[in-house]
């Protein structure tokens, strides 16, 4: 009985120790499960759906969000915050699978990783060439604070950063707006309507 | 005086054209410590930025996509042409940013590849394993020395641009560009403005039609496209300056507090 103990608390020690998921295999993961959406004979809305399914799963969509508003999302109050986040969401859902569903079939190869810090690992990919476009480099910034769960918080394709860009353009509409949240708001809903 | 200031509004084109643009205006772009670019004249650029936009939808997008449909080999071709043809700015401001060892390099990717690679058509170099070719500009010197960005500007005709980046420009006219010494000053038979005209406006179009369904792409996705280019073509410039290449990665996350607070919560 001790043995089947100490089997059975070995087990999961050694099973808690492996679902600590390595940056590289989570990216080529993720890659590989946005592919298979993309090469399915499927119209272009069910491929956006289903890599709206795997964002939701693998990005971490708050953190983006916070940070996108920049030094804005120190004067929201609790209310304004759970709209925000709402609309956020739909916009950048939208957003990042449009971006990708105009691809059909992209080839991704994970080429090696750099641990920054306990928070962060970039992942290093490329996004392979073909007849029609040259081989794109793109780093994944993976935010690994929970080893267990971790998620994209940039995509930075050829040393441009993704939401460095987004921030700067949520900024760009508050500074032409008077710092109106309502207009930004505005701004996220009519894109995710449209 | 006017031959001058169509050429620099060339070089300016593919200047900003070959980096995508943008930010905000409060975008912290740092050498050594933070320096924040200024969108001094936003109103006048949003203005000028609409314009070229119609511009480029209905003319220079058209050409590009005319471009597109050629044989690859002419297209292939042309992109090698012009990429051999901007050692020759290249090689000085290698020397000007002290860099002597890769001066030498794309001296001799140049010279291989206009004689044995035919005028540049063929890039033989590459073949011969010849490192990776980074194009330079008076521009990112300017900025390499130290020299800060000055205002975000948008250029009639050229796009994105600083103010560093629009001087650096001028300097090709001034002397800086050898191909344009030879061609316009140079009293030869058989070069002539006109073929050194050509040859930028190739260069211009050949890099439009590359990046056709990019452009298609982030406009369609951005909330701001003015904003979007603004802040790309900013980080483009700052990594040429730098000549950040992967495995410095991080530094685009340097002094960003933004993170860190958002960490702690």
């Amino acid at each position: 009985m001790k043995k089947f103990l100490i089997i059975v608390l070995f087990f999961n020690l050694s099973n808690t120790h492996a679902y600590s998921i390595e940056p590289q295999k989570f990216v080529q993961s993720t890659v590989n499960k946005a592919s298979q959406v993309l090469s399915k004979n499927i119209s272009k809305e069910e491929k956006m759906n289903g890599l709206k399914i795997i964002a939701k799963e693998t990005v971490d969509i708050t953190g983006i969000g916070f940070y996108s508003l920049g030094s804005a999302r120190k004067n929201l109050d609790d209310t304004q915050k759970r709209v925000y986040f709402d609309l956020f969401e739909k916009y950048f859902l939208k957003s990042f699978s449009s971006r990708l569903s105009e691809y059909t079939n992209p080839k991704i190869e994970v080429k090696g990783e750099k641990v920054l810090n306990r928070n962060y690992t970039i992942v290093n990919s490329v996004l392979v060439s073909t007849s029609e476009r040259p081989e794109v480099k793109i780093d994944w910034r993976i935010y690994t604070k929970n080893p267990d769960n971790p998620l994209i918080r940039d995509l930075i394709i050829e040393g441009l950063s993704l939401a460095r860009t987004q921030k700067e353009e949520f900024a760009s509409i508050l500074n032409s707006n008077d710092s109106d949240i309502k207009t930004l708001f505005k701004t996220l809903e009519n894109f995710a309507k449209n | 005086m006017f031959k001058k200031l169509t050429i620099t509004i060339i070089y300016i084109f593919l200047l900003a054209f070959h980096a995508n643009a943008g930010s905000d205006g409060e975008l912290a772009l740092k050498k050594d410590q933070p320096e924040k670019i200024k969108d001094c004249f936003e109103n006048l650029n949003r203005a000028t930025f609409a314009f070229n936009q119609g511009l480029d939808k209905a003319l220079i997008k058209p050409i590009a996509k005319g471009y597109k449909n050629l044989p690859d080999p002419i297209q292939r071709g042309t992109s090698n042409a012009a990429r051999n043809l901007s050692n020759l700015i290249t090689i000085p401001n290698n020397i000007l940013q002290g860099d002597v060892k890769t001066a030498i390099i794309n001296t001799g990717r140049l010279v291989v590849n206009t004689t044995v690679g035919l005028l540049g058509t063929i890039d033989v170099a590459n073949k011969m394993g010849f490192p990776k070719y980074e194009k330079e500009d008076y521009g990112q010197t300017l900025g390499a020395w130290g020299v800060g960005p000055g205002c975000y500007l948008v250029l009639p005709v050229l796009g994105p641009s600083t103010i560093r980046d629009t001087a650096g420009s001028f300097v090709n006219v001034m002397g800086g560009d050898p191909g344009y010494n030879v061609s316009v000053h140079g009293n030869n038979e058989f070069l002539g403005e006109g073929v050194f005209i050509v040859s930028k406006a190739l260069s211009g179009i050949d890099f439009r039609s590359n990046n056709l369904d990019s452009f298609d792409n982030l406009e369609k996705n951005s909330i701001d496209f003015y904003a979007s280019l603004r802040s790309l073509y900013l980080q483009d410039r700052e990594n040429k300056i730098k000549n950040n290449q992967r495995g410095r990665i991080q530094v685009i996350y340097e002094d960003e507090e933004d993170w860190e607070e958002i960490d702690n919560k």
